[in-house]
């Protein structure tokens, strides 16, 4: 068999296609506990179920946003949760043409003898939770693999074992009806530059479509989400228009022609720096058969979370900030964003160094 | 790999071994030295790289194969009762080399040595008429198949060695692109050491090619023998060129500035079905899509054993629709075969001959540009050249 074909071959093409509509992008709101909890802190609000069904609740029920977003990935508490009144978030994003997604992998541990590089864990039991995912709506699944940049990183064989354990993930989601997102994210961190970030971020996705392919995944019912090519956080500082074309050309270099969407990760961009890179990469005149979208988590709800502080009577201010950065996010994949979001909360950059997601 | 296990200033040079002021220096466990990352094989070429790959694959435009060993041109020569020498090789060349008109259709040529050092008989090089009939000159580098040992009777191709400083003197000559065949054959597995060799080879090939000036046109040919279906080629050819590009990555290969010759994606020769045009599109697109990055500017076609009109139908198929990559033909037979027939080896019959290549020369243009019909087409266009057990 050159590539799965089973029973949800046809639902995995087609919900690949739709999360990867032009015009839309995924929300990330899949914080474990424990890292919502820090967000939560950062607002002076307690790490309690009640807080973090609310702050969901702000999100996906903000007037005017769903029409932007095409998935959003949840993490396995907040698929089971219900709206204040009572109505499953689940069916509150059906309703509103949003996939529901979710997290699948278990974090990250340390591989012995190399210098702090790490594998990503939750292969097993994975088909079964895959199973019940797909029964309580879940219909896109999500892994991060993480690599860092080092003079000796990444490592081949970090390079090697994250990716087979994202072919692996994918293949298993593959079979239970999950499209699984695939995630190699290649950390920020460092003073390297551009031209560095550019090489690993080629290297790291070659070979993940190179065990994607050993695995014999279905590439059309798959998305990838990569980081953009970007100098070093402590690196010398590039145009938009310069991290369009390196990250362009990587997955040019790449990313074959049958994956119907690329949503990118944020990292620690700025909601403003985010959204600017995304629209500057829509805008370039070259060959891109794939989407160019958005999956973010913080740079799309930095300001909204700031802007809620916790409390009641700041929700519609809040829901408000949440649909400036998702319609901004949605211009930029049709390259039409024209900068006007860029205020205040939003040029915050949310680079934490060394970050544990 | 190599040089970088190697530290700087070790060497194995007869006066450090003697004097014994160096031993090597073992390196300490936890310790890497190897330096982090690429660069590109191209570095000094890289512009001129993907400019010569760009023109190859301009629109309406494919490529004439005229890369026969001797040996082979003697076959073709021998259908039409002529002598295998020189001057007979020579005289097939310049008709089909200098056919006015033919690089509207043509982007590039791929010789053969002998062909790229000679001239026609009105003493001009054969290099320079192409160059003004704007067909880029491309030379074949390989050298040819060999037993694969602890294979299951398969194959791989030889010619790495000196390779570098062959292709920096045939850059010198003229030519700009290179072209290396190596084969997979469905029937004997195909075994992973032999699909791992033809990648493996195809990538050393494709670096060193790019770094002495040579666009690298990439070529592992899936053999058309045996009786398997085409979603059994299609498993192949989505294996082998996962291989490809996996070493391609891990030689440093600058992608914009390689072609590929992929076989289209069809059943055996002797499966029990034929397959449409339109599935032979279906199919290979499929392959295309799945693995071909879309910084390779282009994908020329071998036709391998189908008659001249076929391998056009199914070129015409695969361009009904916009592609990423530039889709088109490197054909060899599929282009000669009339033409040759019409010459005869008679200087009274040249021009004729030209015509009949112009004819094949400009189908397959329509074709790449997706305006092909098959009205109005011989007989003799239309019958199949499959060998079984072909050897080049």
């Amino acid at each position: 068999m050159s590539a799965y074909l089973g029973k949800y071959t046809d639902e995995l093409i087609k919900t690949a296609k739709y999360i990867a509509t032009p015009g839309k992008g995924i929300l990330a709101a899949d914080e474990s506990t424990g890292t919502i909890g820090k967000r939560l802190a950062s607002i002076n609000v307690e790490n309690v179920e009640a807080n973090r069904q609310a702050l969901r609740e702000l999100l996906f029920t903000a007037p005017g946003a769903l029409p932007c977003i095409s998935g959003v990935i949840l993490f396995e508490e907040t698929l089971y949760q219900k709206t204040a009144s009572g109505k499953p978030f689940v069916e509150v994003l059906q309703e509103g043409g949003v996939v529901p997604g979710i997290k699948v992998d278990k974090g990250t541990v340390d591989l012995a003898g190399t210098n702090g590089e790490t594998t990503t864990q939750g292969h097993d039991g994975l088909a079964a939770r895959c199973q019940q995912y797909y029964k309580a709506g879940a219909r896109f699944a999500k892994w991060r693999a993480v690599l860092k940049i080092g003079p000796t990183e990444p490592s081949e064989l970090a390079i090697q074992q994250n990716a087979h354990g994202l072919a692996r993930y994918a293949i298993i989601c593959q079979e239970n009806g999950l499209v699984p997102i695939v995630e190699p994210e290649v950390l920020t961190d460092g003073p390297h530059d551009i031209k560095k970030c550019a090489e690993v971020t080629e290297r790291v996705i070659a070979a993940c479509y190179k065990a994607l392919n050993d695995h014999h995944v279905l590439l059309e019912g798959t998305l990838l989400k990569p980081n953009m090519v970007t100098p070093g956080s402590d690196g010398p500082k590039v145009s938009p228009e310069v991290i369009a074309e390196y990250t362009v050309t990587a997955l040019q270099r790449t990313v074959p022609v049958a994956v119907p969407g690329i949503v990118f990760l944020s990292g620690g961009q700025s909601e403003e720096e985010a959204t600017k890179n995304l629209n500057a990469m829509n805008k370039l005149n070259t060959i891109k058969p794939w989407t160019l979208s958005f999956s973010f988590g913080r740079a799309l709800q930095q300001s909204t979370l700031k802007t809620w502080a916790g409390k009641k009577e700041n929700v519609g201010a809040a829901q408000k900030a949440f649909l400036v950065r998702c319609k901004a996010n949605s211009e930029a994949t049709l390259g039409k964003y024209g900068g006007d979001a860029g205020v205040g909360l939003a040029t915050e950059s949310l680079h934490v160094k060394d970050y544990k997601y | 790999m190599a040089a970088s296990v190697l530290k700087a200033g070790v060497s194995f040079g007869s006066s450090q071994w003697m004097s014994g002021s160096k031993s090597i220096e073992v390196q300490k466990p936890g310790k890497p030295q190897r330096a982090s990352f690429s660069i590109r094989a191209s570095a000094a070429y890289a512009d001129e790289l993907v400019q010569t790959a760009k023109t190859v694959a301009s629109p309406g435009r494919g490529i004439l194969a005229v890369d026969e060993s001797n040996a082979t041109c003697g076959k073709r020569l021998a259908s039409i009762g002529l002598e295998n020498n020189e001057t007979n090789r020579q005289a097939y060349r310049q008709l089909l080399l200098t056919t006015p008109g033919l690089g509207q259709y043509i982007s590039g040529a791929i010789l053969f040595e002998e062909t790229l050092y000679q001239s026609t008989t009105d003493g001009k090089k054969f290099v320079d008429a192409m160059r003004e009939g704007n067909i880029m000159p491309g030379i074949k580098v390989d050298k040819g198949l060999v037993p694969l040992p602890g294979s299951n009777n398969e194959s791989w191709c030889q010619g790495l060695d000196g390779l570098a400083s062959r292709s920096a003197e045939y850059y010198k000559q003229g030519a700009r692109f290179a072209k290396w065949r190596t084969v997979v054959s469905i029937p004997n597995g195909p075994s992973e050491l032999a699909v791992k060799e033809a990648a493996w080879g195809l990538a050393r090939y494709a670096a060193i090619s790019q770094d002495n000036g040579l666009v690298p046109i990439v070529e592992p040919e899936i053999l058309l023998d045996g009786d398997h279906s085409i979603d059994r080629s299609l498993e192949v050819a989505e294996k082998v060129w996962a291989e490809v590009f996996f070493y391609l990555a891990q030689n440093n290969v600058l992608f914009e500035g390689i072609l590929l010759k992929p076989s289209m994606v069809t059943p055996g020769a002797e499966h029990k079905e034929r397959a449409s045009p339109q599935q032979v599109a279906e199919y290979t697109l499929k392959m295309l899509k799945r693995r071909v990055p879309p910084a390779v500017p282009g994908i020329m076609f071998l036709s391998g054993g189908q008659s001249e009109v076929e391998a056009t139908l199914n070129l015409n198929a695969m361009n009904q629709s916009p592609n990423p990559w530039h889709v088109s033909f490197s054909y060899a037979r599929a282009l000669q075969n009339t033409c040759l027939k019409t010459w005869k080896g008679l200087p009274e019959n040249v021009e004729a001959a030209q015509v009949a290549l112009i004819k094949r020369a400009r189908a397959n243009s329509l074709a790449q540009l997706g305006k092909y019909s098959a009205e109005n087409e011989s007989d003799d266009a239309k019958a199949g050249m499959f060998v079984k057990g072909y050897t080049y």
